[in-house]
């Protein structure tokens, strides 16, 4: 290959052909290896019907070998379509989707060989655990956008979790409980924003002082109040899903998106108000330019720091809402440390969507639906060790940040204290 | 003299500050001290000897504990030796954090790092036949080496590509921890006839040697980390390599046009940073804990960072850091267990030292100081940088 055709492309250019080639590469590797190589084939149940949504195919029985055989086939067929396009210069995003979701399942049919897999109620479940990923990937997006690192995102749904069982269970009100979670996370945030914008403290160290504090302070109270009086602190019940009249009926679609809680419904408002309002809004235009540009922004009359103190609030009050999922939304009662991570995974997918919303939520969603797939898995049984299904979205992020994806870019001043009119520190 | 005081106002007063609010969760999410709503002055009573009583058993857990000198003298310094036993890893990882904060890198990965460490030990320290001395050098060496990879990796990855050190080392910790996982339910590292994950003890001639005898645990380990502190120092003020680590962390554009090869340094320093975590693990196995548990990586990654923080990331400094804070982590076991304190008020505290320590402002307001000596503050950069 000659220098002159490297140069003639753009560096998207040169990322989407580096992504072509590693897709192409993927899907030889799962021709080969799960379709070519095992000896046996064996069928594989999918089965479709969840609740009381109307039927449409109750189940779909293939061999394991045929499936991945079919599937691996449709990935290097949309492999060809991604290079014709690439050729044509249009995006290629179509023919990577497609790509995706048929490696998945060639991989899912040698994986789950011999064996059945609830294919409605893998996604509900995936779509589930992507719910507090997706709440905390928003809060990063807020915080970020306008220039403020969150990485207490963890201890913001800590908080919220923590703060919505026990009011819940304390004022037997599970809506008052919801009520108080965005509080919750808004109260660890005004601690970031005042130490971050005030202070002007790094914020990688004082995101995580601040989830230190938020495990110390619930792992306390937890054992002293929590345990001993369960009862009455502690014995919250879980919100129960609402039908959504029509839309729940909806095969496949239906029991997944339209028959959960509350909560999950609320994510829906949220995400599409922040997506709106950051990309259509004086607001969104505001954070954008504070968070990429913060001396320029203020030379036209806005206020950096005020701009960024509120979007930080607003940044826990939502990661606030998302823990309360984890009790009201999943389980009812609050235990130890129950966000486990969550909100660096919240972290890693906001990363890995480029600290745009759409994008943070698309990760999320990769994120839920691998952790629930590697659970269905582990009960199954699986050639592959369920911790190393449990690996894969920590190194995938590792894989994104290193650029093989294709560089991903913070906003420009996020993560620097801005002090009027003497630029950033 | 009065240059040294002033340095010590800012965390002295700052450990203050947070064993009072500490004080305060201790006494006000106490079941007899709630009951006393309507009376407030015997409630203020009361919420002072729960208090008290929490903070005497947090000193006799980790100083003196009287009742057990009553039998030997020595035995009285029991706790102290735990002290000792506590600390000696966290003035590893902390020294690790440091060195990376001098060359404006922040290691998040001391967690994963100092698993990396423990799992090289292990290994080495159950399976091999060796004689005494060379049995535990050769654990520290596998130890020392895996964990040096397994941080050198993130700073090579960030010279490369740019990848962010704070979100690799944070991705890698939970790698880590799933890889242990793991390799606690393979046949080479479990247990044989156990089910739970653990792994066989580290065989006798790898161990570190006891430094009180047989019945104080503290052991060689800490004498290793106080050293490594002294070569740390000799690193960073009167080294070739020191000095580049320093001129990189204060300006890697000016390094960089200096002649100072930015990306290997970066690389060399996350991999020294990596070995001494990992060294930490090992210290770990080798003197206190030989058998090696999923839990082994603790709360290492945030004990870590605070150590380095409230010893504001030079050696000295972290030592005594790592001492307080492995003074609070050996007397919260005591505290829990005969105040009915959940441990757990040890990373409150923690959280808050270094919460007050990053803000030399605020403690400027409360205490209504004119200056104060806030030292160097550690700052890592933005997800750019």
């Amino acid at each position: 290959m000659s220098t002159t055709e490297i140069r003639s492309l753009s560096a998207p250019e040169r990322r989407r052909r580096r992504g072509i080639i590693t897709m192409g590469v993927l899907g030889l590797f799962a021709l080969a290896l799960f379709a070519l190589m095992p000896k046996e084939g064996q069928p594989v149940t999918y089965s479709f019907v969840l609740g009381n949504e109307w039927v449409l195919i109750k189940e779909w029985i293939i061999n394991s070998k045929t499936g991945s055989l079919i599937f691996a086939a449709i990935a290097l067929a949309s492999v060809v379509l991604a290079a014709l396009q690439f050729r044509a210069r249009k995006t290629i995003r179509f023919a990577s989707s497609i790509f995706g979701v048929s490696f998945l399942m060639s991989f899912l049919c040698w994986a789950a060989a011999g064996k059945f897999i609830p294919f409605t109620g893998l996604l509900q479940g995936g779509l589930l655990l992507s719910v507090p990923l997706i709440f905390g990937a928003m809060a990063g997006v807020l915080s970020e956008r306008s220039g403020v690192i969150n990485i207490a995102i963890e201890g913001q749904l800590l908080a919220g979790a923590f703060v919505s069982g026990v009011l819940a269970s304390l004022l037997h009100s599970n809506w008052l409980g919801l009520l108080f979670a965005p509080i919750a996370g808004a109260l660890i945030s005004l601690l970031l924003a005042v130490f971050a914008i005030k202070y002007g403290i790094d914020q990688v160290v004082l995101g995580f002082v601040l989830n230190v504090l938020v495990i110390g302070l619930t792992n306390f109270l937890y054992k002293k109040l929590l345990i001993p009086y369960q009862d009455t602190w502690n014995a919250a019940t879980a919100f129960t899903p609402i039908e959504i009249p029509l839309l729940s009926k909806i095969p496949l679609i239906g029991p997944i998106f339209f028959s959960q809680s509350i909560i999950v419904y609320l994510m829906y408002v949220v995400v599409t108000i922040i997506h709106i309002s950051l990309f259509k809004t004086k607001w969104g235009l505001r954070t954008r330019a504070v968070g990429e540009h913060p001396t320029a922004a203020e030379s036209v009359g806005i206020d950096v720091n005020k701009i960024r103190f509120k979007n930080v609030l607003i940044a826990g009050a939502v990661a606030g809402l998302g823990g309360a999922f984890f009790t009201l939304g999943a389980v009812g009662s609050f235990s130890k440390e129950m966000t486990a991570g969550k909100g660096f995974i919240a972290l890693a997918a906001l990363i890995f969507g480029r600290w745009s919303p759409l994008g943070a939520v698309a990760a999320a969603l990769i994120f839920g639906f691998a952790d629930n797939l590697q659970g269905l898995l582990t009960i199954t049984g699986t050639p592959i060790p369920s911790e190393f299904m449990l690996m894969a979205p920590y190194i995938a992020t590792i894989i994104a940040v290193s650029g093989f994806v294709g560089r991903v870019r913070a906003p420009a001043a996020d993560g620097v204290a801005y002090k009027r009119g003497g630029g950033s520190h | 003299m009065k240059n040294l005081l002033k340095k010590l106002t800012l965390p002295v007063l700052a450990f203050s500050m947070a064993l009072f609010v500490s004080g305060l969760l201790v006494a006000f999410s106490d079941s007899q001290v709630l009951a006393l709503k309507g009376k407030p002055l015997s409630m203020i009573a009361k919420a002072f000897s729960t208090a008290g009583g929490a903070y005497w058993a947090l000193f006799r857990g980790s100083i003196f504990d009287p009742s057990l000198a009553e039998k030997s003298f020595i035995q009285g310094f029991y706790p102290l030796s735990e002290t000792l036993v506590a600390a000696s890893p966290l003035i590893l990882t902390g020294l690790s954090v440091a060195l990376a904060f001098r060359a404006g890198l922040f290691n998040i990965g001391a967690q994963g790092q100092f698993i990396a460490g423990a799992i090289g030990a292990s290994w080495v320290g159950f399976t091999f036949e060796m004689p005494v001395v060379i049995h535990a050098i050769a654990a520290i060496a596998a130890a020392m080496l895996f964990a040096g990879i397994y941080g050198g990796v993130v700073g090579l990855l960030k010279a490369r590509t740019g990848a962010h050190e704070v979100i690799v080392t944070i991705m890698l910790n939970y790698v880590a921890g799933y890889f242990l996982l793991w390799l606690l339910s393979t046949t080479a590292f479990l247990r044989p006839g156990r089910q739970d994950p653990l792994a066989p003890e580290v065989k006798t001639t790898a161990r570190l040697p006891h430094l009180f005898g047989s019945e104080l645990r503290a052991n060689l380990g800490f004498i290793i980390a106080l050293l490594v502190a002294a070569g740390v120092w000799w690193l960073l003020q009167r080294s070739t390599w020191g000095f580049r680590f320093r001129a990189v962390g204060a300006n890697a554009a000016a390094s960089r046009t200096a002649g100072i090869s930015v990306g290997r340094t970066t690389t060399t320093v996350m991999f020294i940073a990596g070995a001494l975590s990992g060294l930490a693990g090992a210290v770990q196995i080798l003197g206190s804990e030989p058998a090696m548990t999923a839990g082994v990586g603790g709360s290492f990654g945030f004990d870590a960072i605070t150590v380095a923080l409230l010893g504001r990331a030079t050696p000295i400094g972290t030592v005594f850091a790592a001492l307080l804070f492995g003074a609070l982590r050996a007397g919260g076991l005591t505290m829990q267990a005969s105040t009915e304190t959940p441990l757990d008020l040890v990373l409150v505290i923690q959280a808050l030292v270094v919460l007050f320590i990053a803000a030399p402002a605020l403690i400027k307001a409360i205490f209504r100081l004119k200056s104060v000596d806030a030292g160097q503050t550690v700052a890592s950069k933005g997800w750019n940088g």
